[in-house]
């Protein structure tokens, strides 16, 4: 008897606790439906880009309706999970796809929407990869990243430096000019953590072939000698002292004395950072002019490493949809990756078009760039925390930032992954 | 302690109207019984949903390795428990909150009794001043938490102002310094909750007889004296509750840490709920995340009885301990 107790308090809460979350129901997917939607655009213009392309759909399929709930990054993390646990998880949700999309799957809510994609997928090609699994689409991106260096052209003229940095030798070059011109050369939001997880893995993306990089991501492994490699030429790169003063406790995107910030202000120079910074930064500075005054160049080449140069690491914003509602969820996403709306999206400059006619409508020039460098690439190299499972990729994160604050090795990095992947904490 | 305060007894007073007679006296009990039953019986129900039952499975929870998604299969016993004490970096956590409650005792403490003490006495702007001291205790915890971050940025406003009044030497990485975030921390904390003290404090110091100053005054002992050994000591209950939220305040400690540095730099300022968070939701390790649920859980309760029963035991009784 007394053994049976346990089980019974636990029978017990796992029924209050789907009495709690039992007000959902199954909506018949026919009939009218509101779509719970949680996304990431938290500021303008694309919070209110979202309201009205969710009101334009709804006038045209008037039985599909909306609930928007903007969220900050940060909150996905603990918010998603948690929903999926739950009996009323959202309909459509922020989807970064790779390893949080395989984690996410477990909980069965996930929609496989193959099927309903398929008349509208095309276009995208190997945009749409991260966002499926086991060969099934779980999801769609509605806009591409790419993360590069955004830099100040007024400040890099100040400086004498006459064209953007190729290879690291002209990188750590253009760091001396800048530091002699009495400017911060780099901003970094060290506190975030991610921010220092990109300069990590552009030196493994360009030391390490894209078949290396391909094989780590499949195996979860890091055993290639260019991963260490890549840890030895960013000590060497941090060694030239780049960045502010205490950028291990900067912010990436908030206030005036972020990493974002500094650069908006004309305190720092280069930012390395995803092609969403001019939004950011317009929001942290009062020069109106901020947009026109930015140049974006890609990640330089590192010399002697096999890694193709034009490879570039980014990843991509994309809508999941959970199983309530998964046909009128999916039809929405094949009207966000359809023509009007990458059109519209691509004058809000929040990100990279996934279709053609998406990328031909964009016009500021550092987002030319971008898309141009983009439809070069021979890959796009998945963020590592995104491409890994959650726990791996978040280990990794941490185990960069300390190596960032003075902790750790190349060979911590390279480590870390792996005992990760063993259940190590 | 729930249980002692809810021990059903015959009411000490004598019952109004009570005949002899045993029927009425059963019925009067019964009547009792019922009462107590409904009154206790929705918070009852509330504590044991939302309290008792989460703790529960939590520790349920904490026996299996899972990410959060789909059915506990993976049972692992004691694992979680064992590879969160023997992690660096939780053993780091503990040690951070405990140097947290260690200062608000030795260093907020001291502050709040000084700044009660001035704040009670008759001086002019006393409503003013006191406002001033309670305020930021009304701000919530994130947009503290936000402001002091922005602040405390290099060349922000803190330093500004060091510089300002020609203290420039003095001025710091705040944030970024590895062995010096946790105090700059501690020192946003002692901001934000001082007011909290005082108040409490001052409303001690209310209870605290003005017979009882004059007759020291009377008896020849000076404003030093008095205040050692009158006033303080009947201030006691009052410190010792104020310890105790603040102790386990420090334990809990979460908010303005995960907002202002994440735990960082390198896990310098890491506290047991920042790790728990990092490590249970942020890597979908919901079992090991529960694993530390319940070590934090075990910390606050075994402190929380130990400190009722050694240090509050003489403030309680009567309230908490019932009469017999």
């Amino acid at each position: 008897m007394r053994s049976r107790k346990p089980l019974a308090l636990f029978a017990a809460a796992a029924f209050v606790l789907a009495g709690c979350g039992g007000g959902g129901g199954d909506a018949s997917t026919e009939g009218p439906v509101t779509l719970t939607w949680w996304h990431n655009r938290t500021t303008e213009p694309m919070k209110s880009k979202w309201q009205q392309i969710a009101d334009d759909f709804h006038r045209t399929h008037p039985n599909t309706s909306f609930t928007i709930e903007p969220l900050q990054n940060e909150q996905f993390q603990t918010k998603v999970p948690l929903a999926l646990q739950g009996n009323t998880p959202p309909d459509l949700f922020q989807q970064w796809g790779g390893g949080a999309l395989a984690d996410q799957l477990k909980s069965g809510k996930l929609a496989d929407i193959t099927q309903a994609s398929s008349g509208w997928i095309g276009p995208l090609a190997k945009n749409a990869d991260g966002w499926k699994a086991g060969g099934k689409q779980y999801g769609a991106p509605y806009l591409m990243h790419a993360v590069g260096f955004w830099y100040r052209k007024d400040i890099f003229a100040t400086a004498g430096i006459t064209s953007a940095p190729t290879t690291v030798d002209e990188l750590n070059a253009a760091v001396t000019k800048l530091k002699a011109a009495g400017v911060v050369p780099i901003a970094l939001g060290g506190k975030d953590r991610w921010p220092d997880a990109f300069y990590w893995a552009y030196f493994a993306v360009r030391q390490c072939s894209v078949d290396t990089l391909k094989k780590a991501v499949e195996k979860t492994e890091l055993t290639d000698p260019c991963f260490l490699k890549a840890g030895e030429n960013l000590k060497s790169f941090l060694d030239t002292k780049p960045f502010q003063d205490g950028f291990v406790g900067t912010p990436a995107q908030q206030g005036a004395g972020s990493s974002a910030g500094l650069v908006a202000n004309g305190k720092a120079a280069m930012e390395l950072q995803g092609d969403w910074n001019p939004d950011v930064m317009q929001a942290l500075t009062e020069d109106k002019e901020i947009g026109s005054k930015i140049g974006w160049f890609p990640f330089p080449s590192v010399p002697g490493g096999q890694g193709d140069p034009s490879v570039l690491l980014g990843g991509g914003d994309g809508f999941s949809c959970t199983t309530r509602a998964a046909k009128a969820c999916a039809e929405f996403l094949g009207h966000l990756v359809g023509d009007d709306v990458q059109k519209i999206l691509a004058e809000t400059n929040s990100g990279l078009p996934v279709t053609p006619a998406g990328v031909a409508a964009l016009k500021s020039e550092p987002h030319k760039t971008i898309a141009e460098a983009m439809t070069k690439a021979s890959y796009l190299q998945f963020y590592f925390d995104t491409a890994f499972p959650t726990k791996v990729g978040q280990a990794l994160n941490d185990t960069i930032a300390n190596f960032f604050a003075g902790q750790g090795g190349p060979d911590t990095i390279v480590k870390s992954v792996s005992e990760a992947a063993a259940g190590n904490k | 302690m729930m249980s002692a305060a809810i021990t059903t007894r015959p009411p000490t007073a004598p019952v109004p109207h009570a005949p002899a007679a045993g029927g009425t006296r059963r019925r009067s009990r019964l009547r009792t019984r019922l009462e107590l039953a409904l009154l206790l019986v929705p918070a009852l129900v509330l504590f044991v949903g939302f309290v008792l039952i989460p703790i529960g499975v939590a520790g349920y929870y904490s026996l299996y390795s899972w990410n959060g998604f789909g059915p506990l299969t993976d049972f692992v016993g004691l694992d979680n428990y064992v590879e969160a004490f023997s992690g660096d970096v939780f053993q780091g956590a503990i040690g951070h909150n405990l140097i947290i409650a260690t200062l608000s005792i030795v260093v907020q403490l001291p502050l709040s009794i000084g700044l009660a003490l001035l704040l009670n006495r008759k001086l002019r702007g006393r409503t003013f001043l006191r406002m001033v001291v309670f305020a930021p205790y009304v701000l919530s915890e994130a947009v503290t938490a936000v402001i002091w971050l922005l602040m405390l940025q290099p060349g922000g406003f803190v330093d500004e102002i060091l510089r300002g009044v020609g203290l420039g030497g003095f001025v710091q990485l705040w944030l970024a310094d590895q062995s010096l975030v946790l105090y700059t921390l501690f020192v946003v904390i002692t901001w934000k909750y001082i007011g909290f003290g005082v108040i409490l404090l001052l409303a001690g110091l209310q209870g605290v007889p003005p017979e009882l100053r004059e007759a020291a005054a009377l008896d020849g002992a000076s404003a030093w004296q008095t205040t050692r050994h009158v006033v303080l000591p009947l201030l006691g209950p009052t410190i010792r509750i104020w310890v105790f939220l603040s102790v386990i305040g420090s334990l809990q400690l979460f908010d303005l840490v995960w907002i202002m540095t994440l735990g960082g730099p390198a896990n310098a300022s890491t506290t047991m709920a920042t790790y728990l968070v990092d490590h249970g939701f942020k890597r979908y390790e919901f079992g090991f995340g529960s694993a530390v649920a319940v070590i934090l859980f075990i910390i606050c309760f075994l402190f929380a009885l130990l400190y009722q029963r050694f240090a509050l035991r003489r403030d309680t009784q009567g309230a908490l301990t019932g009469v017999r």
